[in-house]
């Protein structure tokens, strides 16, 4: 069953990749509708704003990617099961893309809001750190040596940074006062700024569409890791057949 | 429990004798801090009265930079001779051996510490009038918060070929809330003396900050030392 020629058992793309991969496509182009010409143009800060939709909703799929390869690091480190490696490895890479969209729309949008490219606010700074050890993580996955080692050292070191970010935020927002508006409800001692509805839609949506891109891109990344261990495997098998 | 502190003690005494009888790491990472000091009156004219404001981030930056040495050093120094995996299979916990590195590098850097701030201080002139047994409790807490994620980090990363890179990029955003806090409360407690209140909350977070890693550490690192 297990020849060297023997293709057979190269992993399918599975079902649901596809169907959310033709579902992300017009959501994708009624997020750019809505964000665009659906949503009116903000009052003070023109189109410029329209960073906003993406802006957040990047943002919060970062947060929600480095969540995922949290809770993936602790279930391999108590169930020891490669694919929950394979998964918490992808959502790194792409949690780390998205953080990036995050650090390049937020400056280009704050010189026309606040006008300064960068200030040490705490979300920003957080989200730099968030950054930074998050390549630290995908660094210690490059490392040499066997796969099982990596992927323990890379769990242990996914759950200390994980619990890392709200103590890094905490620390900064002492450290330094706050610019960010509060869009949504109350905050401590601003009142939420408030959105138009069609923003609100807008952003919602963009939102959601940006979670179903990240499932998107989650699956095609762990097939593609699947596809590299089969290659590996192959190689292997050749090589043995060579020697002997 | 008491088998765990007596096996970190042992680990902690026979890094501590080596170094009693090599003064290999201390010596450089003394070395290494009294030329960062020579490096920021460089950077920084000493003659300035506007540098007493810096004061309180050179003693981190010493702190940091010598510390990395030292950490870096704790765990490569144990791979000759396979150390380790001697180590890995004594009938310990491997949180002793955690506990016992913690030990070792904390004393390091405390002895370090202890030349480079007076010695900063005089280079410096910078003349001290803040409350003392605060500014200690401020530096032992600082001191202890990045060493004992350091030390679990080196551990981690001495599993790498090229530790001694990878070392300083996993570190430095791990232990950015515990410099934060240091710094700010150093600087309260140097030069800004009448906010005493928010020297003490910056106090209570380097406080939880140490509890959480320092547990957290703890229960990892059994699967740092796997084999």
């Amino acid at each position: 069953m297990n020849k060297p020629n023997d293709l057979i058992d190269i992993p399918e793309e599975s079902r649901l990749y596809k169907t959310l991969f033709f579902i992300s496509i017009p959501m994708v182009i009624i997020a750019l509708y809505l964000s665009f010409i659906y949503a009116p143009v903000e009052r003070t800060m023109g189109v410029v704003q329209k960073i906003f939709y993406f802006h957040v909703a990047s943002a919060w799929v970062a947060f929600f990617a480095f969540f995922i390869v949290a809770v993936f690091s602790i279930m391999y480190l108590i169930k020891r099961t490669r694919i929950y490696d394979v998964i918490a490895g992808v959502s790194a890479e792409i949690g780390v893309v998205y953080t990036a969209i995050v650090l390049i729309t937020g400056p280009i949008w704050a010189r026309s809001a606040w006008n300064t490219w960068w200030t040490w606010e705490p979300r920003l700074t957080t989200t730099l750190i968030l950054f930074f050890m998050y390549i630290g993580y995908i660094m210690i996955r490059k490392m040499d040596g066997a796969w099982e080692k990596k992927a323990r050292l890379a769990s242990v070191f996914g759950i200390i940074s994980f619990i890392n970010v709200p103590i890094v935020f905490m620390s900064i927002r002492w450290w330094n006062t706050k610019l960010h508006p509060v869009v949504f409800g109350e905050g401590s001692d601003q009142t939420g700024g408030g959105l138009e509805p069609e923003m609100l839609v807008a952003l919602i949506f963009s939102v959601f569409t940006m979670t179903v891109l990240y499932s998107v891109f989650l699956l095609k990344g762990v097939y593609i890791e699947k596809l590299q261990i089969q290659t590996a495997r192959l190689k292997e098998k050749i090589q043995e057949k060579m020697i002997s | 429990m008491n088998n765990l502190f007596k096996a970190a003690f042992i680990i902690a005494g026979k890094d501590l004798y080596s170094e009693w009888k090599t003064k290999q790491v201390v010596t450089t990472m003394l070395i290494f801090a009294g030329l960062v000091i020579v490096t920021f009156s460089f950077a920084f004219d000493p003659s300035n009265n506007a540098v007493r404001a810096i004061i309180p981030g050179l003693i981190w930056v010493i702190t940091i930079f010598s510390a990395i040495l030292g950490l870096n050093r704790s765990f490569l120094s144990e791979t000759k001779n396979d150390n380790l995996y001697g180590m890995i299979v004594s009938p310990t916990d491997p949180s002793s051996i955690y506990l016992g590195k913690v030990i070792a590098n904390f004393i390091f850097v405390l002895i370090v510490q202890l030349v480079s701030i007076p010695a900063l201080f005089i280079l410096f002139d910078f003349r001290f009038m803040g409350n003392f047994p605060l500014f200690l409790a401020v530096v032992v807490l600082g001191t202890f918060g990045f060493i004992s994620v350091g030390t679990f980090l080196a551990g981690l990363s001495s599993n790498s070929r090229s530790s001694e890179m990878l070392l300083p990029i996993l570190l430095f955003p791990i232990v950015s809330p515990i410099i934060i806090a240091a710094v700010q409360a150093t600087r309260i407690l140097l030069i800004d003396i009448e906010q005493i209140a928010s020297a003490i909350s910056w106090i209570q977070l380097m406080g939880v900050y140490n509890l959480v890693f320092f547990v957290l550490c703890l229960v990892l690192f059994e699967y740092v030392l796997e084999v």
